[in-house]
């Protein structure tokens, strides 16, 4: 009988220097499925691109192709996009706040194209509200086995929060 | 403290954690990666502001021609 489980592989909270990249190396290639969780905010303003973290596997930023559905406030929107990104909450809005994102990556380690889920959701002060669903695609065959997290300005501030989740089917 | 941008890498075999700098050749990558995904972000947010300005002008139109709040509402339904 088929036993999942999901387990922390790492995790790491920014310190008070800051910095701009997560960049988790050496995944192992034991697991089926990945999960990252990030809570974050940067030191830039959302003028200032401080508000995104582009996603990147193994080092490379080509071929990405994703589909999202985006609510900020009462409006709904839709698009593509040539990249992977989460929202990040900058550092002009709602103080002490970050942002919540999810992106599972099934299937991770095989030989096929890779797919993932993203969500994110961001606040501004009672004014403002992101939530962002996202399915991407990396059209790549290698297995993953690194996951970079770039701030899209500044760096990451201190508490800021990744982690990165194995998850196997058996 | 370098002004130079860091990264923190996360060794998920050893569990190892690393501040370093950036290479030069990291943060060119990186800042093409970050620059594209900002551009995209922005871009989105172009669109969907036109979506609700072309939404309200429309609205407006409506409601001149004489329908109501409610007229104009259930349109979108």
């Amino acid at each position: 009988m088929a036993n999942p489980t999901m387990t922390l592989i790492a995790s790491q909270t920014i310190g008070s220097g800051g910095a701009s990249t997560f960049n988790f190396t050496s995944i192992p290639n034991t697991y089926t499925d990945l999960k990252i969780e990030l809570s974050a905010r940067t030191s830039a303003t959302d003028g200032s691109s401080g508000q995104s973290a582009a996603i990147t596997f193994n080092g490379s930023s080509s071929n990405y192709n994703l589909i999202y559905l985006l609510g900020i406030g009462a409006g709904v929107y839709n698009g593509t996009a040539t990249n992977a990104w989460m929202y990040v909450c900058p550092s002009n809005w709602t103080g002490n706040t970050f942002s919540n994102s999810t992106c599972y990556i099934p299937n991770y380690a095989s030989s096929n194209y890779k797919s993932m889920s993203i969500e994110s959701t961001d606040e501004n002060n009672g004014s403002n509200t992101y939530l962002d669903i996202v399915a991407a695609l990396w059209s790549n065959t290698a297995a993953i086995n690194q996951i970079t997290l770039t701030a899209g300005g500044g760096n990451f501030v201190q508490y800021s929060t990744a982690y990165l989740y194995g998850i196997k089917n058996s | 403290m370098s002004d130079t941008p860091q990264a923190v890498d996360i060794n998920c075999t050893t569990g190892e954690v690393t501040y370093r700098d950036l290479t030069a050749d990291e943060i060119a990558a990186q800042q093409a990666a970050a620059a594209q995904a900002e551009a995209d972000r922005q871009a989105r947010e172009a669109e969907a502001a036109k979506v609700a300005a072309d939404k309200a002008s429309a609205e407006a139109k409506l409601a001149a021609i004489g329908l109501t709040a409610d007229e104009i509402a259930a349109l979108s339904k």
